[in-house]
């Protein structure tokens, strides 16, 4: 490809990511909410960007997915400036689901979910049985299938994330970015959900992006941890290398302890309990850091 | 398997394919052979009434002189401006309704009737100007107000609420300054202005038709092409940007077009109330689909308006009673019954 024949110029290793924000300075309109930020998303990675409220991690994903322009810095997407390319060959490569979505009145399941096929059609490829199959296939793989003539505004909450996680598999992307995906859902939906993240990243090789707020989901899903604060990556890196106490604390003003979680070995964090509740002994503090 | 409604196409062993709904389809034939119908019926009714089969023989060219003169002089022009102006009502409805993503945010809420009347008190009661001159004055007025609304509204994209608030104040104002212009009239003026904001098909002529006409065959194709990008504006600005919609230039587009029909329409039979509110709401019960049903909400509007004119004629006798009357009528009718079976279904 030419285009990206000058950013491997400037980019000296070997191995070259495809979604890099390179020392990107966001903000909305006078209200600057991260400086000179710089992230890659290693490929084939679960990367999950956590951080306290209003640090930016969901502004990060905006510009990652361009929907937020960077005033200085770039995004950058297999070697191109992400603005710059064409609007449908972005969102064949890089699918986003926001935070909030809205499904238009009385649509079904099938439809919603037809309509992340949009970046493969045309004026004159409207429907094509490849549209048809890739459709079926991310109903099954989402479980949704047997929904697909319901009716979105009857679903549960956890169905209805699966609908449009469904809508993003039907786009076909191999990077997929999602906001929060387990908000607003109970315990075992966001389980489910992530669980269903895990598996798409696993077995179909995507490159997954999310913004999670539980730190003990974010370390047990991830492949790589994105820790921000104030708009800063105070680090990354896989979660059983930098998730300690001390950068606990540090990112979210927390003490707590970090143990193993027992099902995974991954870490967990514990937080620190008010004098007043706190066991005398605790037992579990030994094994930590 | 059987495939969803929503999801079926027709393809060409070439790899082209067109997405086919039924029931949408069969709603759009009906309707617009309920429109011609109603025209055809429209064009006999009057003070010489005039069989369907004379009528039908006579717009085929094999009618006898008289009814010739009748037909296609004075009463097939006025018939063509009503099936334009429903149909550009009902698009232009239909595209505001979608965008503000608010069955509310029809034209005739958002002021574009006021301002278009507005431009046309301008000429009437400031300048006693001619016929054209109304039509011109209504339709930088529909336009001015548009604007207005766009550019009042724009915060980084347009929402569906913001939209109808500032339409709604902006409404507000016009509404005033059309009372100013309307205390300062004399009576014969006035008299002139009042049946021009009831809206009103009567002496129409070819004169309208034909701008009408060109307009709506630059700006339907227009519309229709761009109609898969509206649909998915309804999902939200984020999802459809991510599917690599141009939402900004999607919506900037479609709005002016929604604009200039409803302008267009508005200048050449006055601001007829209800049926950019209603068409799209119709149409939209008719084939129990999502989206925003453009062409459905076309045809019931041309439908609506023909069938409208002929009510006002075959119950109140030729020309006394404006269109604008009976859509009104019918229209807050329906807008009654939509918000009592809406709260029932505990949606309002």
């Amino acid at each position: 490809m030419s285009a990206s024949s000058s950013t491997e110029l400037n980019n000296t290793r070997s191995t070259v990511n495809r979604l890099t924000a390179e020392s990107v300075t966001l903000a909305y309109d006078q209200r600057v909410i991260a400086e000179q930020l710089s992230v890659e998303i290693p490929d084939n990675s679960f990367t999950v960007i956590v951080g306290p409220n209003a640090c930016g991690k969901s502004t990060l994903l905006r510009a990652l997915s361009r929907m937020l322009k960077p005033s200085q810095g770039r995004v950058l997407l297999d070697g191109q400036v992400i603005q710059s390319m064409p609007a449908k060959k972005v969102a064949r490569t890089l699918g986003l689901l926001p935070q909030s979505s809205i499904a238009p009145d009385g649509i079904t399941v099938a439809d919603l979910v037809g309509r992340g096929r949009y970046p493969h059609q045309g004026l004159l490829r409207q429907w094509s049985t490849e549209d048809e199959r890739v459709v079926q296939e991310s109903m099954a793989q989402t479980g949704v299938a047997e929904l697909a003539d319901r009716y979105v505004d009857e679903l549960s909450g956890g169905q209805r994330q699966r609908v449009w996680i469904a809508m993003a598999l039907a786009q076909q992307t191999p990077l997929l970015l999602l906001d929060e995906p387990t908000t607003y859902l109970d315990i075992q939906h966001q389980i489910d959900v992530l669980d269903l993240c895990a598996e798409l990243h696993e077995e179909q090789g995507r490159t997954l992006v999310a913004v999670l707020h539980d730190l003990n989901h974010a370390a047990r899903y991830a492949t790589h941890l994105v820790a921000l604060r104030g708009g800063e990556v105070i680090a990354e890196g896989a979660p059983n290398d930098i998730v300690t106490a001390e950068l606990v604390e540090e990112v979210f003003g927390l003490r707590c302890q970090v143990i193993d979680d027992p099902e995974t070995g991954t870490p967990l964090v514990v937080p620190a309990a008010r004098k007043a509740r706190a066991k005398a002994p605790a037992v579990a503090a030994t094994e930590a850091s | 398997m059987k495939t969803n409604r929503a999801n079926r196409a027709v393809r060409t062993p070439g790899g082209l394919s067109v997405r086919l709904d039924l029931r949408t389809l069969t709603v759009v034939l009906l309707l617009l052979l309920a429109a011609l119908a109603a025209s055809v019926v429209l064009i006999g009714t009057g003070d010489f009434p005039i069989p369907a089969g004379d009528v039908l023989k006579t717009l085929v060219g094999s009618g006898d002189a008289g009814q010739e003169f009748i037909v296609n002089e004075l009463r097939l022009p006025r018939v063509l401006v009503a099936l334009l102006v429903g149909a550009s009502l009902g698009l232009g409805g239909a595209l505001f309704q979608s965008i503000s993503r608010n069955p509310l945010g029809s034209p005739d809420v958002l002021g574009l009737g006021q301002g278009a009347t507005a431009g046309a008190l301008v000429m009437i009661v400031l300048f006693s100007g001619s016929a054209n001159a109304v039509t011109l004055g209504a339709l930088v007025g529909g336009l001015g107000t548009g604007l207005a609304i766009y550019v009042l509204a724009w915060k980084q994209g347009v929402h569906g609420y913001r939209l109808v608030l500032v339409g709604i104040g902006v409404s507000a104002i016009v509404t005033a300054v059309n009372g100013y212009l309307l205390t300062r009239a004399d009576i014969v003026d006035a008299a002139r202005a009042v049946v021009w904001m009831t809206g009103s098909l009567s002496g129409r002529s070819w004169d309208q038709v034909w701008p009408l006409l060109a307009l709506c065959a630059v700006l339907v194709p227009l519309v229709m092409a761009n109609a898969r990008g509206l649909r998915m504006l309804e999902m939200g600005d984020d999802v459809s940007y991510a599917l690599g919609v141009r939402v900004e230039r999607v919506r900037l587009l479609l709005m002016v077009a929604a604009v200039l029909l409803t302008a267009a329409a508005t200048a050449a039979a006055g601001p007829v109330s209800f049926v950019a509110l209603t068409a799209p709401q119709l149409a939209c019960r008719l084939t129990r689909s999502p989206g925003p049903n453009l062409l459905p909400s076309l045809c019931m509007g041309a439908a609506l308006l023909v069938t409208a004119d002929w009510i006002s004629q075959r119950v109140f006798g030729a020309d006394q009673l404006p269109v604008g009357v009976v859509t009104g009528v019918l229209g807050g009718v329906y807008l009654l019954w939509l918000l009592v079976t809406e709260r029932r279904a505990g949606r309002i």
